[in-house]
């Protein structure tokens, strides 16, 4: 589904990461961990294309990124779906109208998914919050506002980047929930975290796979986790 | 561009018209300037038209119209008269020729000596005013055969003067089409920068919409929409008091002369109508060519 073959990636002062091989597989679960700077956001933006490797290869559904046009890399946007960590809204619309932002930049008429629409912000938590504006969110809601625009075109692949850094214990749990609910919908889910506990907490719930990154190169993670 | 961008063009989107926030100042300045770049053409586009009637009408009034003067002692003025006017009854092209009566000469004298005038007493030549055909005279062979017949004859056909108004005529004309076409320049450049700075404002909203993956067409579109609507509302509103201002200038005279004839007459006044039309034209061209640039840049 996307795969990484030896890529490298030189940030102009030095080299990030180099020869970072990664598949993932449908339907998989990964975690991404290191210590900060390691180069794990890095990692997610050349998997979904934000970023191109200055080595190697990145391929996501059959199709080389490196070579993608900027029409291309709009639909493979839509197949993505991405969670930022400082969520990125558009502070103008309400929080329903940022949920439903793919569907309105898709061409796709916003009333008549206004049922999808309320099913979601309920799976969220986040009904009564509809009409709210993004800055009047706590973190918690703002994460969960992030991952319900992520999966809103019901993508293949939901990536995450530190969606409980600014949460606390009881809303990553619940964040994390919605991730193995998602991964048990059949999509595939690759989060980064720093959070080695959150990592724990999924593993009972979900066979998930943890990459660690470590002088700029990918490893599996021990069994420590 | 396809039929459907055209009629989202025209028609929008409003949940796409919502994705990119209003940017307050360069709506004021795109509005503003259209509106008095628009005032202003009318203006350019009215001076056009005038001094293209005027030059018309010099060249054509002119081109007809002669003036043959006998410079005679008093006793052979009658005779010489009578002599030129039959030389101008033979001559091929000229259509007609009558002498001037004392009161209509005169009359073309009381502008500098008053209408108490005694032309009796003075060495006034006698005119004759000559009025050219179709197709016109020979004025070199007429000048000629007057010379031997008509010693005290001079034919004055205009030309020394005429050429020299209708050049001016003609260079005003021109002038004011390229003060329109400067119009249209500065009217781009300035909905470029207004636009640069929308996009450049919203630069961020531009990563969102990159990120939830809108096609940069998509984008672009929302910024050419509003631009070009700014555009043609404020330049509709800027021909609207042009034309107000046109209107409410005195009417054409002869005496009022080139100052009471800058305005519209009959049909030329519904050209103004398309400077909102072209200045969409140009704001649609100008803010895509600032979008897809600017779109270029950040990708």
């Amino acid at each position: 589904m996307i795969e990484l073959d030896n890529v490298g990636y030189n940030y102009g002062g030095g080299e990030l990461l180099s020869n970072v091989s990664v598949k993932l597989a449908p339907g998989s679960f990964h975690f991404l961990t290191g210590p900060s700077g390691a180069g794990k956001t890095t990692l997610l933006k050349l998997c979904y294309g934000a970023l191109t490797p200055t080595s190697g290869r990145a391929r996501a559904f059959n199709m080389d990124i490196n070579g993608l046009d900027r029409d291309q890399m709009a639909f493979l946007r839509r197949r993505v779906g991405v969670v930022h960590q400082d969520c990125r809204f558009l502070d103008h619309l309400s929080v329903l109208e940022n949920i439903a932002l793919p569907l309105t930049v898709s061409g796709r008429d916003i009333t008549q998914e206004e049922a999808n629409l309320r099913e979601l912000l309920t799976w969220v938590g986040l009904s009564e919050r509809a009409h709210a504006t993004p800055p009047e969110l706590s973190g918690g809601e703002r994460q969960r506002a992030a991952l319900a625009r992520s999966v809103i075109l019901s993508p293949d692949v939901i990536i995450a980047d530190e969606p409980t850094g600014n949460v606390d214990w009881e809303m990553s749990q619940r964040l994390l929930q919605l991730l193995v609910e998602l991964n048990h919908m059949g999509k595939t889910v690759l989060v980064a975290t720093h959070d080695l506990s959150l990592i724990r907490a999924a593993k009972k719930q979900v066979q998930a796979r943890v990459l660690r990154i470590s002088n700029r190169q990918l490893q599996q993670a021990g069994a420590d986790l | 561009m396809s039929l459907s961008r055209l009629r989202n063009l025209i028609i929008g989107d409003a949940q796409a018209d919502r994705v990119v926030p209003p940017s307050g100042f360069t709506a004021q300045l795109t509005l503003f300037v259209s509106g008095a770049m628009a005032f202003l053409a009318v203006f350019a586009l009215a001076l056009s038209l005038a001094s293209g009637r005027l030059a018309d009408r010099w060249a054509d009034e002119l081109a007809r119209a002669a003036t043959l003067r006998i410079n005679a002692p008093a006793e052979q003025r009658a005779a010489q008269t009578e002599a030129a006017l039959a030389i101008l009854d033979q001559t091929p092209g000229v259509a007609s020729a009558r002498a001037l009566s004392r009161e209509e000469q005169a009359a073309l004298l009381a502008p500098w000596f008053g209408a108490e005038l005694p032309l009796d007493n003075l060495p006034v030549p006698q005119l004759i005013e000559v009025i050219e055909g179709e197709p016109g005279y020979d004025a070199t062979g007429l000048r000629l055969r007057l010379q031997a017949e008509v010693p005290g004859a001079i034919l004055d056909d205009h030309t020394r003067w005429r050429a020299p108004l209708v050049d001016a005529a003609q260079a005003l004309r021109r002038l004011a089409w390229v003060s329109i076409l400067l119009i249209g320049g500065a009217t781009a450049a300035m909905i470029t920068l207004a636009a640069n700075a929308a996009l450049a404002a919203n630069a961020q909203v531009i990563e969102v919409l990159r990120l939830v993956g809108a096609l940069d067409s998509y984008i672009a579109q929302a910024f050419i929409r509003r631009f070009t609507l700014r555009a043609l509302v404020g330049a509709s509103v800027g021909i609207a008091l042009g034309m107000v201002g046109v209107w409410l200038m005195p009417e054409a005279s002869r005496e009022g002369g080139f100052l009471t004839g800058l305005g519209f007459q009959g049909w030329t006044w519904l050209l103004p109508l398309l400077i909102p039309l072209l200045g969409a034209i140009v704001a649609f061209a100008a803010t895509t060519r600032a979008a897809n640039k600017r779109l270029g840049d950040l990708a």
